[in-house]
């Protein structure tokens, strides 16, 4: 079977993509107003401590944090130009340049590895039984660390799961012939990455450049 | 557990009622709001009823004369609908602003009140009025002047309701609460926790007692007579300033000595320590040695500073503590 | 587009278990989401009637109070999360949704069913907490008593919750695309019937509003697993914040348990007085306007608790806003069986219940919106009788409604008539007599979630109790006449009530892809009367 058979629901191919493609921005939307109850929680706590909060963010690496940027746009790039080369058909290319996502991908969850193990050697690891000392940055300096962790660590759950989602594709661009059903799944891939990385655009000012 | 039980809670002797007696400046008018909008919603609900009833008796299938053509123009339904969007809403929003009004009024504290604190705890309210004198799950106050409570809470959220009064404030821990109330009666009004707080939460109840002023005075002085050992502890444990760390209102995290007496303690390193007079002794004058787990060590020592007749009577006073737990869980 | 040859009604389209379990059909799903929901509405109306049972006496000596405790909670979580929210969206809904608009499933079956395992796997979470010895919290969960303090399995019953607001998310998400995208040719927004309207406005809330829960109730689980303490006043973390949190999704989702059924009374209304709905559009953007404005009133949960008066006032006037959409369905409601021929089968007394019973409920809203009077009646019984009466009053009765109006259409057969109108009936008044006098309580200032009260309240605490019993036998009635109905009752016809719905055209149970030809829709709904011999759609061929 060269093309995908349409399911009995849809009367034309272009129903579909429109369906799909709906339901991928409501999920989006679903996923904007989960981290929504973290970034008011973390609105309303930084106007309850100010100071604390740009004496915690001085404790982070922030030139660490802005490399990560970098690595996480330059793959919005490559997984945009990954989509461009699946649509033109061009499967090698199209190979090599997800196989280029998941690395900036993976580097990124490295490096912010590394950055939570250096937050941990310097106590500032807000988890039961873990030693902490935040005693120099004044009140509220472990809220400011509840919310860094929670909110890095749900971004990097869900990068990881872009991660996987474009391994998948990888193997659909590698194998398969429904070129049809394979660029709507790439493109909606895409779109899921790109929301992950707004996601850490909005993090990294708000974690790393507090004033 | 069985004590837990067993524990009565205080109940004023009430008569059975269909409506809650009133006996708080704010009450009437409160209810002033509430009758006002039970009068309007019923309209509503007979309106509603009277035009279903009509329609049901009129247009049943086998009513077969009732004409059934002519309906509305389309313009005069569109009138319709929004005769019924504005026409109640603005009358309601009147009633919305009254009653905020009033919200504005409980909300607002009297300048020349009488102040009482008063501490929401698993599962008790405490008080203690100016002149020191302490109460649990009974408040006496004196009618016909404005009492200001100042509500904490020291574990999870309660709520300071007085139905009589019309009043309710919930007491969230780490943050200090305000409400005031004026009796206009003297009698025994009911005093409930409205925020479920845990096992006991139904028990968390207890009584206003509003006198006339005299005997509020002669209350207030009969329970100074009663001053002991204890007493002079506690005011010991204010001058020498424990209570800045030790109270349960304190912003300095010091361990809470209520009901800590006879009972076990985990200490910093393992290990726990029965606190008993001499445990009491060493940490004021050793606090170092032994820190209860959990805390810093940054309580200074007062050895030297402080008699042993007054550790004496600060152990009583701590010791107290713990009998008010026993009587009162 | 093409004839889809047919091979029956779905229900003979397999019979073994794995035709079930691993159905996509949407007719199917819907029923996996009925006997489920049935098991749980019983599993919270056992604990309701254990509740109603201790609170006949003042000093609570039935059950101790930790187990009272645990009762309220379990009563409260099951009927919200696995009872209310799914109940019409997930079983009416999902049958009803692809039928009504001319399509032949939803958007994504394999994902409706996923929805349905989520939801069975956020169920085996909420019997685990129950094995475990239950959880103690209530339904709302409020820190730091949740996070710090109760010593109960809390982190299981989240987990259930979380898992099955994922199920709802998914349900949500596939009426949100199947409305916008699966409409049959000709079928535009405003010929669309008012329970899709209604329908499509509660699954845009359960997106919108369902992740926030999830988030809130995942850091209260991470508070108390690895102690990151986000409400902890200890850190300067706040309570209260836990609260706007949680009543963001939480008042949002009073909506998604009662706009469903808002929009089967629609339906009901004008099937029995055989006219179209007063005001169609009037009800239909007063749908949306819910959702909309359902978004905004959450901090009058928060009256009493210390946020800013200023806020106060604020969300006090937009929950006066908020009551105007649902008054313009009441009026409109009404002024349908105005000219209209009306008959009072079973769901029709339903449908006349829930407009009573709902107008009590939404203006009693009225008096808690009206913030003097909430400080002293919140947390008490007045706040219970009022969202009773919106949620089983309500809710309830439309769900009721709805499930014995399109009963016919699912299953192809009639129920006893009469036995219907006798649970009906007794439904209504089993149901005042228990919540009725519980606004007085409320007034007289009753707080709620107690096991023990003073004396004083226990005459009203008995007649709530004595019409306890009456409702739960008139629940326990459509249970045995609508079970029996399905081997014994009488064939239906395709449209047994002679109404009007793309989902009348279809046979009796209806066919496996509903349609044979999707339908060509030319004109709105509820065009009465009905020309007997003619369907009121046509359908295109080739």
């Amino acid at each position: 079977m060269a093309e995908d058979s349409l399911p009995i629901q849809f009367v034309a191919p272009a129903q579909r993509n429109e369906a799909v493609t709906l339901a991928m921005w409501l999920l989006l939307a679903t996923e904007a107003l989960m981290f929504g109850a973290l970034f008011l929680s973390y609105l309303i706590y930084r106007l309850l401590f100010p100071q604390t909060f740009a004496a915690a963010s001085a404790q982070l690496d922030s030139m660490l944090a802005a490399l990560n940027t970098g690595v996480l746009l330059t793959s919005s790039l490559t997984i945009a130009l990954a989509i461009q080369a699946v649509a033109l058909r061009r499967r090698a290319l199209a190979l090599w340049l997800l196989a280029a996502t998941v690395a900036l991908g993976c580097s990124f969850l490295i490096l912010k590895g590394y950055a939570w193990y250096t937050e941990y050697q310097h106590h500032l690891v807000p988890l039961r039984g873990f030693q902490t000392d935040y005693s120099a940055l004044g009140s509220g300096a472990q809220m400011f660390f509840n919310l860094y962790f929670v909110m890095t660590g749900m971004h990097a759950l869900h990068l990881s799961i872009g991660i996987a989602v474009v391994l998948v594709m990888m193997a659909y661009v590698a194998w398969s012939d429904r070129t049809a059903m394979v660029t709507r799944r790439v493109g909606l891939a895409g779109l899921y990455w790109h929301f992950v990385d707004i996601i850490w655009v909005f993090l990294f000012p708000l974690f790393y450049l507090v004033v | 557990m069985t004590a837990a039980q067993s524990f009565q809670p205080i109940d004023p002797p009430r008569p059975f009622a269909l409506f809650p007696e009133a006996t708080s400046t704010l009450a009437g008018q409160v209810d002033a709001v509430y009758f006002t909008m039970l009068g309007l919603c019923g309209l509503v609900i007979l309106l509603v009823l009277a035009l279903m009833t009509y329609f049901i008796l009129r247009y049943r299938r086998g009513n077969l004369r009732a004409d059934r053509t002519h309906r509305w123009p389309r313009w005069l339904r569109h009138r319709l609908e929004w005769v019924w969007i504005t026409l109640p809403l603005l009358i309601f929003i009147a009633v919305f602003v009254w009653g905020g009004i009033v919200y504005i009024r409980i909300h607002s504290m009297p300048a020349d009140a009488l102040e009482i604190h008063a501490i929401g705890k698993q599962w008790m309210w405490k008080f203690q009025h100016p002149g020191g004198q302490r109460e649990i799950n009974e408040l006496h106050v004196p009618v016909g002047r404005p009492i200001k409570l100042t509500l904490a809470s020291q574990d999870v959220i309660h709520s300071f309701y007085v139905p009589a009064f019309r009043i309710k404030r919930d007491v969230v821990p780490g943050r200090y609460h305000q409400a005031w109330f004026e009796a206009t009666a003297v009698g025994r009004y009911h005093l409930f926790c409205a925020e479920y707080c845990g096992t006991m939460h139904s028990q968390m109840r207890g009584q206003i007692v509003v006198l006339p002023p005299q005997e509020y005075a002669d209350w207030l002085r009969r329970q100074e007579l009663g001053s002991s050992l204890a007493a002079e502890g506690a005011a010991l444990f204010r001058s020498y300033g424990c209570s800045g760390c030790h109270g349960a209102n304190s912003s300095v995290r010091a361990p809470n000595l209520a009901g800590i007496y006879g009972r076990p303690q985990p200490l910093t390193g393992g290990g726990t320590v029965i606190v008993d007079d001499a445990y009491i002794r060493d940490s004021i004058l050793l606090p170092q040695k032994q820190v209860v787990a959990g805390f810093e060590p940054i309580m200074p020592s007062f050895a030297g500073q402080i008699g042993e007749d007054d550790i004496l009577k600060l152990i009583a006073f701590i010791k107290s503590l713990a009998a008010e737990q026993e009587i009162q869980p | 587009m093409s004839a889809i040859p047919q091979t029956g009604s779905y229900l003979d389209s397999g019979y073994s278990l794995r035709s079930w379990l691993l159905t996509t059909d949407h007719k199917r799903i819907a029923w996996l989401f009925l006997l489920s929901l049935t098991l749980f509405f019983f599993l919270g109306g056992t604990a309701a009637a254990l509740i109603r049972l201790e609170l006949v006496t003042p000093t609570g000596d039935l059950v101790g109070q930790d187990t009272y405790n645990r009762l309220f909670s379990l009563h409260g979580i099951i009927m919200v999360w696995f009872f209310l929210v799914p109940s019409i969206p997930a079983t009416l809904g999902n049958f009803l949704v692809p039928l009504m608009i001319g399509a032949r499933d939803m958007a994504f079956p394999r994902l409706n069913l996923a929805s349905w395992y989520l939801y069975i796997i956020g169920g085996l979470f909420t019997f685990a907490t129950v094995i475990s010895g239950g959880v103690d919290t209530g339904w709302t969960f409020y820190t730091p008593y949740s996070s710090m303090f109760s010593n109960t399995h809390v982190v299981l019953a989240i987990v259930g919750v979380f898992v099955v607001g994922f199920s709802s998310i998914l349900t949500g998400l596939n009426i949100v695309v199947t409305v916008h995208r699966l409409r049959a040719p000709g079928m535009t927004w405003f010929r669309l019937p008012l329970f899709i309207w209604s329908t499509y406005a509660t699954a845009v809330i359960m997106l919108l509003a369902t992740p926030v829960l999830a988030m809130t109730l995942l850091l209260v689980a991470l508070e108390r697993l690895l102690g990151i303490g986000f409400f902890d006043p200890r850190l300067g973390g706040d309570p209260l914040l836990f609260q706007h949190l949680f009543w963001f999704y939480s008042h949002p989702a009073v909506y998604i348990m009662v706009l469903p059924g808002m929009g089967v009374v629609s339906e009901l209304m004008a099937a029995f007085s055989k006219k179209a709905v007063f005001g169609y559009t009037y009800v239909a953007f007063s749908s949306i306007a819910i959702a909309f404005l359902g978004f905004l009133v959450w901090g009058h949960h928060m009256f009493t608790a210390g946020q800013s008066m200023y806020g106060s006032l604020a969300f006090g006037l937009l929950s006066f806003m908020v009551s105007v959409p649902s008054a313009i369905k009441v009026f409109n409601w009404t002024m349908t069986m105005r000219k209209g021929t009306l008959s009072f089968e079973t769901p029709m007394l339903y449908a006349l219940g829930f407009i009573g019973l709902f107008t009590i409920g939404g203006l009693t809203g009225l008096f808690l919106a009206t913030m003097a009077i909430d400080v002293h009646v919140h947390d008490t019984y007045f706040v219970i009788a009022h969202f009773h009466y919106i949620m089983v009053g309500g809710m309830v009765t439309a769900y009721l409604g709805g499930l014995h109006y399109w009963w016919p259409k699912i299953t192809g057969r009639l129920y006893s008539e009469r036995w219907g109108q006798i649970a009906a009936v007794l439904m209504f008044f089993g149901f005042n007599l228990t919540f009725f006098p519980q606004f007085i309580l409320g007034y007289l200032g009753m707080p709620r979630r107690y096991h023990s009260y003073p004396d004083e309240f226990q005459v009203l605490h008995v007649l709530s109790s004595a019409g306890a019993v009456v409702l739960a036998f008139a629940y326990l009635l459509p249970l045995c006449y609508l079970g029996w109905s399905l081997k014994y009752g009488r064939r239906a016809g395709s449209n047994p009530w002679g109404t009007t719905g793309l989902e009348w055209t279809t046979s009796s149970p209806p066919p496996k892809y509903n349609f044979e030809q999707i339908p060509r829709v030319d004109y709105g709904p509820y065009r009465y009367p009905i020309v007997s011999g003619t369907p009121p759609t046509e359908t295109r061929h080739g």
